[in-house]
């Protein structure tokens, strides 16, 4: 288990360790927002892509800047700033995502000191030519800047040594998703939660060495027993608060795929190596299952959403939003009614912070899983 | 009760736009067209506020504006009633009280019009939030018809030369998009004309908005949001024209004869966001009993924003400029520039900011605006917390405190 607790004690204190690395690699750190930045542009040029998720509570300085209807990550993620937590940052990287994530850009762009700033504006719709085409050419312009910015060259092996790394990356996240399907029992979703949060702020290269150590952790430990827990799905945007997934474990239950940008919207999705590069990494965002901010269907998402519920034998979905997050509220309503069709019961919760909600949650899911 | 207040007080009486009247007979007569389309054979779009109407004129569309729906909802004050009826569908009350209440509405017919004609087409442009997007995918489940989304790039601090080449390809892929829901081409010629009748109606509209530069200003911004349906809905036609051309008039002769919205006008401020739409009413009598007007505000001119993007013998092909520049589609830092513009031109003596709920786009970064503004132009601001629909946001005691405290503090300044 010591494997676990390396990428434990990362996702607990991500600032400490990016702040060593730093002083030991003499690295640029990127800050960036969203399952939407091109992550493996700026690890090709070598800096450290570092995943911005606030840290919650004591909101002060982000209230001179932002109304309490905003969401506790854009709020949180202020606060950091603001109050100095996140002066290791080299560059920030805004992806266009909903407008409470744009306006943080401005707000960040005006207020913090440090830093270079950069918003990624990527188009909205994810199923046009124009908006392919369009996305290209901003992910192109992006590398240009980043080179200039970090005054590197991004050579074409560069690009493609970064994007198979992130691919093997990528691959181990999704077995380890596969293989906790297979045995929840195994390892606990708050330890899965670590190992990806982790995965998105160390050292990709050291990642990769470490990743393997996981899968051969858990296959050594996979049996035939059957899990007789109730299976689930966990579906929202940033899940941060690793205390949920013990209380949804605690109740009985067992989250054994998810559709949010803390897990499979990270993982979800290979990059071709070969060819145009860049062209290749928007197909990827093309491809893979859009966050509600983005469009590419009618139904896309919910489809989805009942499709993972069925390859995954889950008995039903627990969403669980970020309160004041636009996008995810305004599908759940449509996604739970598919839910609904297909006899998959379903629960939502919207959380603001972890303290006031923990008891409420625990409540809600114990019922729940009752019911199911 | 108009009738009586006639009689009561002549003063008042006075001080009412006569044009009124009129604007509301043509609205009427434009929701009665529109929902009587299916017996003309007329085609109805549905479109966000910010987008692209006079391709649809062009047509022989008839556009119609669920966020103009939403504003009668709130100022018929039904908004609660029906903020309630969305959420037991499943919608959180923290979204967009426009949105929820457009939603609600459609399933049951209901708003003070009972609900809006059914849609053809739904057009979506982007450039005012990301809330229409979600809105308008729902609302496509609902009616089951195509929907064209104008995708228009943010504008942190600038409009990228591919942002421009993709909006421009997509309005080519609208006009593509209408021929095939229309079945039948598209008259460039006539574009040309609705393209001009568009740039005269804002033109228009912004010379209306500015005779409030004149103290005391003929009429004040909670006029304007009343006169502001046409160049949202009917953008394009002769109608705007004509109308914003009396309403001109009026202010003018207004100017003349010494009449101004408020009697007594000592303080002019300018007010930022959507109105307070059931409140209208109760907040420019509060504010006039101070002797303040509110002159000028920064979302009715949103709609005369793209004017100097757009050239009149090319319509179309600067059309992706000034839609996509808008006020609501650029930084934070473009949206004080524009607001201290604002201020030296209606020389106002103070801010009021409507923070709203419903409006995360609008309303984050005032804070940051009011920063830069103060640092520039020294004026006292004022921030109200509330929501543009659902009342249970408002609370009266509260911003009543809060309005008489920043009235103390102009007072004593001048």
């Amino acid at each position: 288990m010591e494997i676990l607790n390396l990428f434990r004690e990362i996702a607990n204190n991500p600032n400490d360790y990016v702040k060593t690395w730093k002083e030991e690699n003499n690295g640029k750190v990127m800050g960036y927002f969203c399952s939407y930045t091109p992550e493996e542009i700026l690890f090709a040029a070598g800096a450290l892509p570092f995943r911005i998720f606030g840290t919650g509570g004591n909101i002060s300085m982000a209230d001179a800047h932002l109304q309490a209807y905003s969401c506790s990550l854009v709020r949180g993620a202020l606060e950091d700033a603001l109050s100095g937590k996140l002066n290791f940052l080299d560059g920030i990287i805004f992806p266009h995502t909903c407008d409470s994530i744009q306006r943080l850009s401005d707000i960040w762009r005006l207020n913090i000191g440090f830093g270079f700033h950069m918003d990624v504006v990527l188009p909205v719709k994810l199923n046009t030519d124009s908006a392919r085409e369009y996305m290209v050419n901003v992910l192109k312009k992006f590398k240009q800047r980043f080179e200039k910015e970090l005054c590197c060259e991004i050579t074409n092996e560069n690009l493609k040594a970064s994007v198979e790394k992130y691919n093997r990356i990528r691959t181990c996240l999704k077995k380890i998703y596969e293989i906790k399907r297979e045995n929840p029992d195994i390892i606990s979703s708050s330890n899965i939660y670590a190992v990806v949060k982790a995965s998105m702020v160390m050292d990709r290269n050291v990642l990769l060495e470490k990743l393997p150590r996981v899968l051969d952790l858990l296959e050594d430990k996979k049996s035939e027993v059957k899990y007789t827990g109730k299976r689930l799905i966990l579906a929202g945007g940033i899940c941060n608060f690793p205390d949920i997934y013990q209380i949804i474990e605690g109740s009985g239950g067992a989250i054994v795929w998810d559709d949010t940008c803390t897990g499979s919207r990270y993982f979800e999705g290979t990059i071709d190596p070969n060819g145009d590069i860049i062209e290749s990494i928007a197909q990827r965002y093309f491809e893979r299952h859009v966050c509600p901010a983005k469009h590419s269907g009618l139904f896309n998402r919910g489809e989805h959403i009942v499709r993972i519920v069925k390859e995954n034998n889950a008995q039903g979905v627990v969403f669980l939003f970020l309160k004041f997050c636009d996008p995810h509220a305004f599908d759940y309503p449509y996604i739970k009614e598919m839910l609904d069709k297909e006899g998959i019961p379903s629960m939502l919760f919207e959380m603001e912070d972890l303290l006031s909600s923990e008891g409420q949650l625990k409540t809600r899911c114990e019922a729940f899983l009752e019911t199911l | 009760m108009t009738n009586k207040e006639t009689v009561e007080d002549p003063e008042k009486e006075k001080r009412k736009i006569k044009s009124v009247k009129k604007m509301k007979e043509i609205m009427t007569n434009y929701y009665i067209e529109a929902k009587t389309a299916d017996q003309t054979g007329k085609k109805i779009a549905w479109i966000t506020s910010g987008g692209p109407v006079e391709p649809l004129i062009v047509m022989d569309v008839i556009p119609v504006y669920p966020e103009n729906h939403g504003a009668m909802i709130g100022a018929s004050k039904m908004g609660v009633d029906l903020c309630e009826k969305s959420e037991e569908m499943g919608y959180s009350r923290d979204l967009c009280s426009y949105a929820r209440t457009d939603i609600a509405c459609s399933p049951i017919n209901g708003g003070p019009i009972g609900g809006l004609p059914k849609p053809d087409m739904l057009i979506c442009c982007n450039n005012i939030c990301g809330t229409v997007l979600k809105w308008y995918e729902i609302q496509a489940r609902y009616y089951d018809v195509p929907l064209f989304i104008l995708d228009t790039p943010f504008c942190h601090t600038e409009f990228s030369i591919e942002a421009k080449e993709y909006v421009k390809k997509q309005i080519n892929e609208y006009l593509k998009f209408l021929e095939m829901v229309c079945d039948k081409q598209f008259d460039y010629d006539r574009m040309k004309q609705v393209g001009q009748l568009s740039l005269k109606g804002q033109r228009l509209w912004q010379a209306v908005l500015d005779t409030t530069v004149h103290q005391p200003a003929p009429m004040s911004a909670f006029d304007a949001f009343f006169h502001l349906a046409l160049i949202v809905t009917l953008r394009g036609t002769q109608i705007v024209v004509d109308y914003y051309s009396s309403l001109l008039d009026e202010m003018r002769e207004r100017i003349t004869s010494g009449i101004s919205a408020v009697h007594n006008e000592k303080y002019r401020l300018l007010w930022d966001n959507i109105p307070i739409w059931y409140r209208t009413r109760w907040l420019s009598e509060k504010f006039a009993s101070h002797d303040a007007c509110l002159v000028a505000d920064t979302y009715t001119s949103a709609w005369c924003s793209s004017l100097k993007y757009i050239n009149e013998g090319n319509f179309l092909d600067t059309m992706a400029d000034g839609y996509t520049k808008i006020y609501l589609n650029i930084g934070v830092d473009k949206m004080a520039e524009h607001v201290i513009e604002m201020i030296d031109k209606y020389n106002a003596n103070g801010i009021v900011m409507h923070s709203n709920r419903s409006c995360k786009p609008y309303s984050f970064g005032q804070y940051d605006i009011l920063k830069i503004v103060k640092e520039k132009r020294d004026i006292p601001a004022l921030v109200i917390e509330a929501d543009m629909v659902d009342e249970r946001s408002f609370s009266e005691s509260q911003i009543e405190t809060r309005i008489d405290a920043f009235m103390e503090v102009l007072k004593a300044r001048k």
